[in-house]
């Protein structure tokens, strides 16, 4: 008996009396997960980031784990937070934030920062950005692979239809125009113009809604308006592109070999995130531009992308080092070299003040439109019950757009299951 | 189940030799089935700009799969794949022959009952339940681990059903004779019936590989990070369509998953068939 | 007395052998069948509060949401979209091999290989075919001066587009039972009715597709567990959409627990999905068991 005992008390002794020290020399270990909804090999990028925060902080190791699109990537580290496993922190969809804090999973960035330095971290990002990752005063999202949606134009086939090379579309009347003159001028073999309808459907239309000066939700996430005639006038007019102007192919555009399409020229523009820039200059073998979204009655376009959370159940040691490599991603000179890689926008002002990012821009101004666009932009479509009311937008414009229902029978449709699922919410 | 030989098909006289025009709807089926596999190769193995561009010089490459095997960690998902694949049929052999031992030779009360309680699992399989079986891995803690893809699956009525059979076959007189010899239970388990069900087990065993190297469902929803993803969900969550990946490097993905499980098919194709000929309802 | 305590014994000692399958089927078929039916009886916590005991509330939600009868509706159509075209093709393939065939080995390899691919893998083949414009059958149908179709983006055609995938990849695995049942039929038959002069036609609809009745049915079960199991191909190549024109009763399932954080929902829909099993179980049991098929 005694025997038996003494084993693990022994091994109990011995574990209080390694941890005092080993503690401290034990790097922190953190956890977190990330998605990627764009082109290129970003898991190696983020690697590479990974390993070189890594040499500069042994103090602290960090798991970054690729866990599919953003909905893959928010099932995974909510599944592990059930499971007891939670990460210290994650990268994941900006518009995550309601049910992140619905389901009590996430901190405020407010409670950790310490010092004068990291307050004035906070603030130093675009503002636009920092839209969807605050509420009632407190920041819960760091801006980290962030976008907002542009449109890509093919110059050779812009000449090829005589249109202007160097000129792309203003308004939506140019950009009906301009698609059916390139249809047109290809004898069907090219067409005009493709918005993605999988996917992210919600987030384009959002942009087709805030071009014609509507907002669709309410600050507070509360409220959805869906069925507003501003409303159904933008998915009119996006419809009109496919049924009107012959100028974009029926049914729904997927969003994941739109970039493939644009690439093999199947058709001359798109609508697409910022975050594909890169990859389509790598692959492009024809001349493109990049500009704003064309406009209605004013520009616009909702920013998109993930942001940094930092989860509740870390210790306090943890949150710190969490911070650390978040400042640290953040960084405008680490911004500035993600933004190079991607396409994605560099974070905060600071981040186009550096060399790098500067010069990358004087050889390669499209990688600044995403920015100069940032001041028409808006927050994207976040609310509770967040999965339900983006899928009863995103079924909406499917329908619409596959020629089931009229735009306004699929807005009232969706307004009335946004209600549904936001009935209890109401302030 | 009737025992044919697939080897030995040509003995069945009943074979005509078929018309024209049946061979060429065969071959014209054949080529239609086989031609998506073939379609992914030549994908793989050729650059992207040949993706819809058939042209017999198009340069061959293996850049495709290099791209593929540098994004993603195949060789941990075929490590995970490996331990599941090879952890599973080894539970489930040890806890189907012990219950399908019990079922065929020992007098067990409601004995009929029990069975057919076994039998329900043949139609309530864990992927109708994710939602309460991820509940419960949550609970035992077994979420993210490649136990916990494995475990909902040992139980399998299927197995015990299989073994049960089999075991029924086996002459009592081989017992006895053993039993005079002094063996115990386990020892006639050992001895007698687990040798003579070789041929059950290789069938249920390959029917069972094929089952977990090929399951998605269950094994995404109690995965999250690359320490337990097996190849499915590997390639599922690298070849979504929203990630843009280049269609070359997929189809590379793609064949690198599939590659052992075919080449073993390829190799073993007399056994693979029969084994699932043997065990119908899997 | 002995020989009660022997027989004791040897119930003790199956009770024993039982133990492990009874702890892990209790743990992963019973027990959670059961908390899914108490589940579905609950609303979830509304902002961190405990869940909500509310009868058959959301039964009522399930019956009013015309999403989940767009769902259960595809479910069917693709139930019977797939089986009965996969199983005749197994039928048709099964007589092309069993009959004296130029290159017999590599024409039954061909049908069967899809069944040892995954279904995400072949998914994503097949993804390469079905994306507009520039996938592989619009390609081909440019060459030949036609319009492409939007296979996976166009309501009406998507779920056939599934159908079809889910077409190639069963019918190889069905083909296997025809071809064994074939082979195990007496040679006399034949004989008998070449004696008689019987056309191939009919001796096949009189005589070789009744033997085959049993078979028929095996299968017939199989399939319909598949209908409803399997999804995989889901999560590539539409997700469910566009508008949910091919989304499967266990998608939806997975949507409403996982992406919709809507556990008690998702059990809902689990139950109305063990219904159909029971009844796809009881068929089985009470028909097909009659038959010596397993043994």
């Amino acid at each position: 008996m005694r025997a038996r005992l003494s084993f693990p008390l022994t091994a109990l002794a011995a574990g209080l009396l390694a941890a005092g020290p080993t503690l401290a020399d034990d790097p922190v270990e953190l956890t977190l997960y990330y998605p990627i909804a764009v082109g290129g090999a970003l898991t190696d990028v983020i690697d590479g980031l990974v390993d070189e925060f890594e040499a500069e902080h042994p103090a602290i190791s960090v798991d970054a784990i690729y866990a599919g699109n953003y909905d893959d990537t928010r099932v995974r580290a909510m599944s592990a937070i059930e499971a007891g496993d939670a990460p210290q922190l994650s990268v994941l969809f900006s518009i995550d934030l309601y049910e992140l804090l619905e389901q009590d999973a996430i901190i405020a960035f407010d409670e950790v920062v310490e010092t004068d330095e990291e307050r004035e971290w906070l603030d130093s990002f675009y503002p636009g950005l920092m839209e969807n990752g605050q509420l009632d005063g407190m920041t819960y999202g760091i801006p980290f692979q962030r976008s907002t949606i542009v449109l890509y134009w093919n110059k050779d086939a812009f000449e090829a239809a005589g249109l202007d090379p160097e000129t792309p579309p203003e308004t939506w009347e140019d950009m009906a125009r301009m698609a059916a003159a390139v249809r047109d001028a290809s004898g069907g073999d090219q067409w005009g113009v493709m918005v993605p309808s999988t996917g992210y459907p919600y987030w384009m239309f959002q942009a087709f809604a805030f071009q014609n000066g509507h907002r669709l939700m309410s600050e507070d996430g509360t409220e959805v308006y869906f069925d507003d005639p501003a409303a159904i006038e933008a998915l009119e007019y996006w419809v009109s592109l496919a049924t009107e102007h012959d100028a974009m192919p029926d049914g729904t555009i997927e969003w994941g070999t739109l970039r493939q399409n644009f690439i093999e020229q199947s058709t001359a523009m798109i609508w697409h995130t910022t975050g594909n820039l890169t990859a389509v200059r790598n692959e492009a073998s024809f001349d493109f531009g990049v500009a704003m979204l064309p406009m209605k009655t004013q520009r616009g376009s909702p920013t998109g992308g993930g942001n940094f959370y930092l989860f509740k159940d870390a210790s306090e040691e943890e949150q710190r080092a969490a911070m650390t490599f978040i400042r640290w991603m953040t960084d405008p000179e680490r911004a500035a070299a993600w933004s190079i890689e991607t396409g994605y926008m560099g974070v905060s002002p600071a981040a186009y003040e550096t060399e790098a990012l500067r010069d990358y821009i004087a050889q390669f101004p499209p990688a600044a439109v995403a920015r100069d666009q940032l001041k028409h932009g808006t927050a994207e479509l976040s609310t509770y019950q967040g999965g339900r009311v983006r899928r009863a937008l995103d079924n909406a414009v499917q329908a619409a757009l596959t020629g089931q229902m009229a735009p306004a029978e699929a807005l009232a449709q969706a307004q009335r299951e946004a209600d549904a699922a936001l009935r209890r919410y109401a302030r | 189940m009737s025992q044919p030989s697939t080897a030995k098909s040509t003995g069945w006289p009943m074979a005509l030799r078929l018309p024209g025009l049946e061979t060429t709807a065969a071959w014209l089926l054949a080529l239609i089935w086989i031609f998506p596999l073939l379609y992914a190769v030549w994908a793989a193995f050729h650059p992207p700009a040949f993706m819809v561009r058939f042209d017999l010089f198009a340069p061959l490459t293996l850049d495709n799969f290099a791209n593929a095997w540098a994004q993603a960690p195949f060789a941990r998902y075929y490590l995970n794949t490996f331990l599941l694949v090879t952890g599973v049929v080894f539970a489930q052999f040890v806890v189907c022959t012990l219950a399908g031992f019990a079922f065929a030779r020992f007098p067990i009360p409601g004995k009929d009952f029990l069975f057919m309680l076994v039998l329900i699992q043949l139609f309530v399989f864990p992927e109708v339940l994710i939602v309460e079986n991820y509940r419960i891995a949550s609970t035992l803690g077994l979420v993210d681990t490649i136990t916990g893809i494995g475990l909902p699956y040992v139980a399998s009525a299927f197995g015990i059903f299989l073994l049960r059979q089999t075991f029924k076959t086996i002459p009592r007189e081989l017992e006895d004779a053993a039993r005079i010899e002094g063996c115990g239970w386990m020892a006639i388990l050992l001895k007698v019936y687990v040798p003579l069900a070789k041929p059950t087990y290789l069938a249920y065993g390959l029917v069972s590989i094929s089952h977990h190297w090929n399951n998605f469902l269950w094994p995404l929803v109690v995965t999250n990070s690359v320490e337990s993803r097996p190849l499915t969900v590997g390639l599922g969550v690298f070849s979504a369509p929203e990630t843009g990946v280049n269609w070359a490097t997929v189809s590379a993905a793609t064949l690198l998953s599939i590659a052992p499980l075919l080449i073993a098919f390829l190799l073993f194709q007399r056994q693979f068939v029969q084994s699932f000929l043997r065990s119908g309802i899997r | 007395m002995v020989e009660m305590n022997s027989h004791r014994r040897m119930q003790l000692y199956g009770a024993l052998l039982l133990l492990p399958a009874a702890v892990l089927l209790s743990t992963f078929a019973y027990l959670p069948t059961i908390t899914t039916l108490i589940n579905s009886l609950f609303l979830p916590g509304f902002r961190g509060a405990p869940t909500e005991f509310v009868g058959l509330e959301n039964y009522r939600l399930l019956i009013e949401d015309s999403t989940f009868w767009r769902v259960a509706r595809n479910n069917l159509i693709y139930a019977l979209g797939t089986i009965p075209t996969s199983i005749a093709l197994a039928l048709a393939m099964a007589l092309f091999v069993n009959a004296r065939l130029p290159g017999r080995g590599f024409v039954r390899m061909a049908y069967f290989t899809p069944t040892i691919l995954p279904m995400i893998a072949a998914a994503n083949i097949w993804m390469f075919f079905y994306a507009p414009q520039i996938g592989l059958f619009n390609k081909l149908l440019g060459a030949l001066g036609l319009s492409g179709v939007n296979w996976l983006g166009d309501p009406s055609v998507a779920l056939s587009s599934v159908i079809v995938m889910t077409v190639w990849k069963e019918a190889g695995f069905f083909m296997i039972f025809y071809l064994a049942a074939l082979q195990g039929m007496a040679p006399e038959l034949k004989e008998a009715a070449d004696l008689e002069g019987t056309s191939r036609w009919s001796f096949f609809w009189r005589v070789t597709f009744p033997l085959l009745m049993p078979t028929t049915l095996f299968v017939l079960i199989n399939a319909l567990i598949n209908a409803v199991r399997v999804v995989d191909h889901l999560f590539i190549l539409t997700k469910g959409g566009p508008n949910n024109a091919t989304n499967l009763l266990l998608y939806y399932v997975y949507e409403n627990a996982f992406s919709f954080f809507d556990r008690t929902y998702a059990a809902t829909i689990t139950v109305v999905i063990l219904v159909v099993l029971a009844i796809v179980a009881t068929v089985k049991f009470a028909i097909l068991d009659r038959r010596t098929h397993y043994q």
